[in-house]
């Protein structure tokens, strides 16, 4: 006995959510449910001011709340019901919601069919093991940027910043203009997991170092953060002794990665990839259990919303399609990385594949004049060359139902192959 | 003179350089892969232009307000432009695309609002 029931329900109302939302009302389906823990839709968009998305989609350059607005335009256009300041608490594998809000009260809501869009979290401080003081001024880069941009707050005047990703970039330069004096940016690795354009733009701009091959190797402080130690790093990531380096600073950023939020979708019992941290997924964008779909960045991390609007804009579409039919793949080809490739989604395609289909993945290191090959039964089936791939840039294959159905085997293997 | 410049356009991030008269003119560029490279070098070394976005409180409301210059502007006027982002008072209700600063600093260019507050 639930209290509602909905055709499709969608949990999260970021550019993901919001996508599924507009694609499935646009398949027909009339009863759209989206339910949204924040005070607002727009989801991680509302804080990133600076601009430079939509370019793929829009083919102009937009700040993320203005690419977000017009999302949520079409949603009012289309007259989607977007429910804020609600939290999921639980889902089942039979498509049953817990939910709680201050205005709705506990609920419980029966679905058609379910699509995850509940995003990511940043790897935070515990998961890091950094050394010293449990000191306050210590935040994570998406923390901070929500201080700054949506709340009017500085979280503090001297800022050192660990991890080089974008998200950390953005927010050198935002502190920056906003007053605070940025002294360094610091990152383990020998290379930025940033955009060029960010390093040179967020960075260069405005003469903030960056230390690759560095780490925190120090933090003190009593109650607020005093001072940080920086050393260098050899090759096996271990700190060199006689290289440290002493900041005097009153705030620490970590830009140290994005893991997807999926407590919800283990759940309901829906397989988690061990390597995109995200759900296993067919080419639908169905997960393990039959009516939850997932897209954005719940199902792997994306580089650009573009892409994560676009993979959403399919998986509302599978959902209502599933609503509709119930249809039931008669089975599956498993998608394998090969060599040079992680993380490719989807992990499966169904054998009545009918469109064409992206599979999208990181390249594990730096490749020039590349080849990505789709190869099954020691055959290639497609291949795509590149003058470069990088661990930073998603990269992707397309195949036709003609590939699939020339398959024999139940696997296929996506691996790079360099000229060099 | 020479200066090495890094290509924003695409991944593969090509490293130029470019050779810059006494005057401050540009002579020539190498490195590039592409057109598009050349094209941003020259400009990268005669007028750098970057896009500015900021926030700036707003009166009678807890959330400050999200603006942008309306197209890229010299990179030496970013400083000034914040201290006059500092200054402005901005009035409820705001919509997104709305002029904060019209012409801000003689530059040609407006700062507009990219979200709206009601």
């Amino acid at each position: 006995m639930t209290d509602q029931y909905v055709d499709i329900l969608i949990i999260g109302a970021g550019p993901a959510g919001l996508a599924a939302a507009i694609s499935a009302r646009e398949s027909g389906m009339e009863s759209v449910l989206v339910l949204e823990r924040e005070s607002e839709p727009g989801g991680i968009l509302r804080q990133c001011i600076h601009n430079g998305f939509g370019l793929h989609r829009f083919h102009e350059e937009l700040t993320g709340p203005e690419y977000a607005q017009r999302d949520i335009d079409r949603i009012r256009e289309l007259d989607i019901r977007v429910e804020c300041g609600v939290t999921v608490l639980s889902l089942s594998a039979q498509r049953i919601v817990t939910c709680v809000s201050p205005v709705y009260g506990f609920r419980t809501i029966r679905a058609g069919a379910v699509v995850l869009a509940m995003g990511c979290r940043e790897r935070p401080r515990g998961a890091l093991c950094t050394p010293g003081t449990r000191c306050a001024g210590i935040f994570s880069a998406g923390t901070a940027q929500r201080f700054v941009n949506l709340e009017g707050w500085m979280p503090g005047k001297r800022v050192v910043i660990l991890g080089s990703g974008d998200i950390g970039l953005i927010m050198a330069r935002r502190m920056t203009l906003q007053g605070a004096n940025v002294l360094a940016c610091v990152e383990i690795m020998p290379y930025s997991s940033g955009l060029n354009r960010n390093i040179v733009q967020c960075l260069q701009d405005y003469d903030i170092p960056l230390y690759l091959s560095h780490t925190v190797t120090d933090i003190r402080g009593r109650d607020r953060l005093e001072g940080l130690t920086v050393s260098r790093v050899d090759e096996n990531r271990n700190p060199v002794p006689g290289t440290e380096i002493d900041f005097e600073c009153d705030t620490l950023l970590l830009s140290c990665g994005l893991i997807p939020e999926n407590e919800l979708s283990s759940g309901a019992g829906v397989e988690i990839s061990g390597i995109t941290a995200g759900p296993v997924v067919n080419n639908h964008f169905e997960t393990s259990v039959p009516g939850i779909f997932a897209c954005g960045n719940v199902l792997h991390v994306h580089d650009l919303v573009d892409h994560v609007s676009d993979e959403s804009f399919k998986a509302g579409r599978a959902a209502a399609s599933f609503v509709n039919s119930n249809n039931v793949s008669i089975g599956f080809i498993t998608i394998k990385d090969g060599a040079g490739v992680r993380g490719t989604v989807p992990q499966k395609i169904r054998l009545d594949l009918s469109e064409n289909t992206e599979l999208m993945f990181r390249p594990s290191a730096v490749f020039r004049n590349a080849t990505v090959i789709a190869e099954a039964d020691g055959k290639v089936i497609a291949q795509k060359k590149a003058m470069i791939f990088t661990p930073g840039e998603m990269a992707s294959i397309t195949l036709k139902p003609k590939d699939i159905s020339s398959v024999s085997g139940n696997s296929l293997t996506i691996r790079i192959e360099s000229e060099d | 003179m020479e200066q090495i410049i890094t290509c924003i356009n695409c991944p593969v991030g090509c490293r130029m350089t470019v050779q810059i008269s006494d005057n401050g003119s540009f002579l020539s560029v190498s490195g590039n892969t592409c057109p598009r490279g050349a094209k941003y070098a020259q400009q990268e070394c005669t007028i750098p232009k970057r896009m500015i976005t900021a926030v700036i409180p707003v009166r009678g409301s807890s959330v400050p307000l999200s603006v942008k210059t309306a197209e890229p502007v010299p990179k030496k006027l970013i400083p000034e432009i914040m201290s006059e982002l500092a200054e402005v008072t901005v009035m409820l209700p705001v919509h997104s695309g709305d002029t904060i600063i019209p012409d801000v600093l003689d530059s040609g260019v407006d700062i507009i609002a990219t979200r709206s507050l009601p």
